[in-house]
């Protein structure tokens, strides 16, 4: 492949591309990404295509191994075109059916459908289904449709246009004159806006200036960043060479987890073929523009996430943030100004570019502009990736697509950030989501986590649990953050085990209140919110554990105790025989009583008692009662007793 | 090189461009408390405890001071109540970790820090690196570094190189605010005085 040397070529190639397709033929695509493949898409795959040679329609079948599509509690899905039929949960065993129904005869197998969980419907199309319906997927909506593996997709969905666009039609100053009109702000956590941080590298003096993929993606639960640099690498690169244009750039990093190693393939893959296409390398599209861009793998730490602590890394050196006060867009990797932006915030360049800073601020809220991915897991129906505008409340999130709470429990917090996010109760529900709004509440935005969390969840619990994370995470260069960590993990730990003691509460602040000011680095500073927003919100919790030394939840461990209810109890032996632990006592017509001494609290015995007994019982803050007297023990059935 | 005016303490005090606030105050004979802090050392802004406050004209700000380079003009208060509270703090965490440390004895005085406070871990070591630091930027040998990280990062020798380098250096001893130095570069000594080729050099 001789490399594209103008816009106009682009725009002939792709044609060419385009008139090579028949959307009239039928193409069977299939989320391919890592979290895909956990649920069994690579074995689908491949049974995909031995049986299509199988039936001998290698010819008139195209396969698309695609990005994630982000509906992961259904996947694998398969979407067959033209007619757009949608496939849930399929199985290597369901493939020759599909194939030989579906695509021979055009026929809807129903039972693979999505069946509307309010009205029993079945739904053919992905559009049509909730989940997808009342979502906005402008960044995130392509992945489904190209296989991040061949640049020719992506082309012929309007690829590289905006690349061309800024090129040969707007002036460096224009391109950002746009991004700071679309209120482009980042994706990564701190919301501040692109289009400053570049015009604040444009103008730093010096001739060598970098840009930077921040792919250090390391909150629990969430992997936007990780499907949409699988599904779609291109999207991310065409911002990142607009932005490296836009700043005066010629040298880029894509700085991804090492953990993500689909993601390093599709990157690295992307970049060799935008080279070969004359999208990346000298001479970029005949415009004179030059520019490169490496992938860096990180090595595993959540702290190289902050941006001084990435680019220290980069440099390699060990992954500890700066204690400078001078911004990286103006003296960033090695010490130039460098403008690192993640990669939901590199992927919306190109739309923006295209379609313009008007046609993007019509989405979301006046602080906060455009769509935002959310990884939506927890105690949820719809587990998966959602874009939805800014602006959405939680309420629409968490019901409308995400389905509501499983197994009809109740809503008690959703946690969102990221682990120095923070948790908000049921009033807050009609939050609109954006940068300040959640601020406001005492969250944040973070890169996108949205952790639901039921009437079981414990948020005392929660908060020792997001603070351990954080102990185990910070660099450990500063007092505030490592110390601080370190003595808040003890107290929580201690409220969570039954030891609190009066005062815990008001210590713990004080400690928030020194790592929030003093504080090296944002992990320093945003780590003491789980802890504070719990306090903040469901601080009878708190008090509960601590004055009574009871879990509301009925979750601490130390804190709860299980016992059989002599009267319910009709000495079945389910308990007895699962208990791992032989603590259960008893015997045929023998009332069964749990042994406290031997009892791990696994909470076995609760899950298997039949509901229809419910003999089970999980108490936490009152005593066990005391067992029955021996000899009152045997169960006499009537039946039997006559 | 341009001179730069600034307030401390109600005090007019005149700075070189670059320079710190904390420079600016210690030659203005302003007392900011440190730990982590030496003049031949690159700042490193790791103990926290020579954060002072800048006042504006509606608000302030904290930063600390051992990096944050002088401007004209500029109002720095290197006590308030708020700074007081976060020192004391400070200190109260690090007294765990090296409760009988003269230098955070003597500070924990003027800050009413309780030593006993939080439950004692006495690891000795309060990660200030002026060992490492200075291993690395004077004396360029890396003989002493960190390893690990959070809570579980702590000083370590390297017995290749210290075996070589620290038997007539030990540079780093003096400079270390608790006990904690020399005890890891005992062990190491201890580890590593078996094998022939790490007996200290022979005076030839």
């Amino acid at each position: 492949m001789s490399p594209i040397n103008s816009p106009a070529e682009l725009e002939e190639f792709r044609k060419g591309i385009r008139s090579q397709r028949d959307l009239n033929k039928p193409c069977i695509t299939l989320c391919s990404g890592s979290a895909c493949h956990a649920t069994g898409s690579r074995e689908v795959a491949a049974s995909i295509e031995e049986e299509i040679k199988k039936q001998g329609l290698s010819a008139e079948v195209d396969v698309r191994k695609t990005g994630c599509h982000g509906f992961c509690e259904r996947g694998p899905i398969i979407v067959i075109h033209p007619e757009e039929i949608c496939y849930f949960q399929i199985k290597p065993e369901d493939v020759p059916e599909i194939v030989s129904r579906t695509i021979r005869e055009k026929q809807v197998i129903e039972r693979l459908l999505y069946t509307d969980p309010d009205t029993g419907a079945k739904i053919i199309h992905e559009s049509e289904i909730p989940f997808y319906k009342n979502q906005e997927r402008l960044v995130f909506g392509s992945n489904g449709s190209i296989d991040p593996k061949r640049i020719d997709d992506y082309l012929a969905i309007g690829g590289y246009a905006a690349l061309a666009k800024a090129l040969a039609g707007m002036t460096p100053v224009q391109v950002i004159e746009e991004v700071k009109k679309s209120n482009l702000r980042g994706r990564g956590g701190g919301g501040f806006p692109a289009g400053r941080k570049w015009e604040g590298s444009r103008n730093a003096p010096d001739e060598i200036k970098y840009v930077i993929v921040n792919a250090d993606e390391g909150d629990p639960g969430a992997y936007m960043d990780r499907s949409l640099l699988e599904g779609n690498p291109h999207a991310v690169l065409e911002g990142l060479i607009i932005g490296a244009y836009a700043i005066g750039s010629h040298e880029g990093y894509v700085y991804v987890r090492q953990e993500y190693p689909l993601a390093v393939e599709n990157v690295n893959i992307a970049i060799k073929q935008a080279e070969a296409y004359g999208l990346l390398g000298q001479n970029i599209l005949g415009s004179g523009f030059d520019f490169t861009v490496k992938v860096h793998k990180g090595a595993g730490a959540f702290v190289s996430g902050e941006s001084t602590a990435l680019m220290t890394a980069l440099e390699g050196r060990v992954g500890e943030p700066r204690p400078k006060y001078i911004r990286s867009n103006i003296k960033g990797l090695w010490g130039k100004p460098s403008v690192l932006n993640n990669v939901e915030t590199w992927a919306n360049v190109p739309l923006i570019i295209n379609k313009g800073a008007d046609w993007f601020t019509q989405f979301g809220t006046d602080g906060s502009k455009g769509t935002k991915i959310f990884s939506l897991v927890g105690k949820i129906t719809n587990t998966g990736l959602v874009e939805v505008p800014m602006g959405m409340t939680l309420k629409d999130i968490i019901y409308d697509i995400g389905g509501g709470i499983p197994g009809g429990k109740k809503f008690k917090a959703v946690q969102t950030g990221g682990p120095s996010g923070g948790c908000l109760p049921e009033e807050l529900l009609d939050l609109k989501v954006g940068f300040d709004e959640l601020t406001r509440a005492g969250s944040m935005m973070g890169s996108g986590g949205m952790i639901v969390m039921d009437e079981d969840t414990c948020m005392v619990d929660v908060a020792r649990y997001f603070i351990e994370f954080l102990t185990d995470e910070s660099c450990g260069k500063c007092v505030p953050c490592r110390e601080g960590l370190r003595q808040m993990l003890e107290k929580l730990t201690n409220i969570t085990e039954g030891k609190g003691k009066e005062g815990d509460i008001e210590l713990l602040e004080e400690i928030s209140e020194v790592a929030k000011e003093a504080s090296l680095c944002a992990l320093g500073t945003s780590a003491p919110n789980p802890f504070l927003s719990t306090v903040r919100y469901f601080r009878d919790e708190y008090e509960a554990h601590i004055k009574e030394k009871r879990c509301p939840a009925l979750s601490c461990k130390e804190l709860i105790s299980y016992h059989i209810d002599t009267a319910k109890c009709q000495a079945c032996m389910i308990c007895l025989r699962k208990c791992p632990a032989d603590a259960v006592d008893g015997g045929k017509k023998k009332i069964h009583i749990i042994d406290q001494e031997k009892c791990t609290k696994c909470g076995t015995c609760f899950e298997v008692c039949p509901s229809r007994f419910n003999a089970v019982k999980k108490i936490s803050g009152e005593a066990v009662p005391p067992p029955i007297p021996e000899e009152e023990r045997m169960i006499i059935r009537k039946s039997k007793a006559q | 090189m341009t001179e730069i005016r600034l307030q401390i303490d109600g005090k007019e005090v005149v700075a070189k461009e670059g320079m710190t606030v904390l420079e600016a105050a210690q030659s203005a004979g302003v007392p900011i408390p440190t730990l982590c802090h030496h003049e031949k050392l690159e700042p490193y802004g790791g103990c926290r405890l020579c954060i002072v406050e800048l006042e504006f004209r509606d608000w302030t700000r904290r930063v600390v001071s051992c990096v944050y380079p002088v401007e004209e003009n500029l109002v720095v208060r290197t006590r308030s109540e708020k700074i007081d509270k976060i020192r004391k703090m400070i200190l109260e965490l690090l007294l765990a970790h090296a409760p009988d440390s003269p230098e955070l004895r003597d500070l924990a005085q003027v800050y009413g820090a309780d030593r006993n406070r939080f439950e004692k871990e006495a690891s000795f070591c309060i990660h200030c690196g002026l060992c490492v630091r200075y291993c690395d930027e004077v004396k360029k040998k890396n003989a002493v570094g960190f390893v690990d990280r959070g809570i579980r990062k702590e000083i370590s020798f390297i017995p290749e190189i210290a075996s070589k380098e620290c038997w007539n250096c030990k540079e780093c001893f003096p400079l270390c605010p608790t006990e904690a130095l020399q005890a890891a570069y005992l062990l190491t000594q201890s580890l590593t005085s078996h094998p022939p080729s790490l007996e200290p050099p022979s005076d030839k």
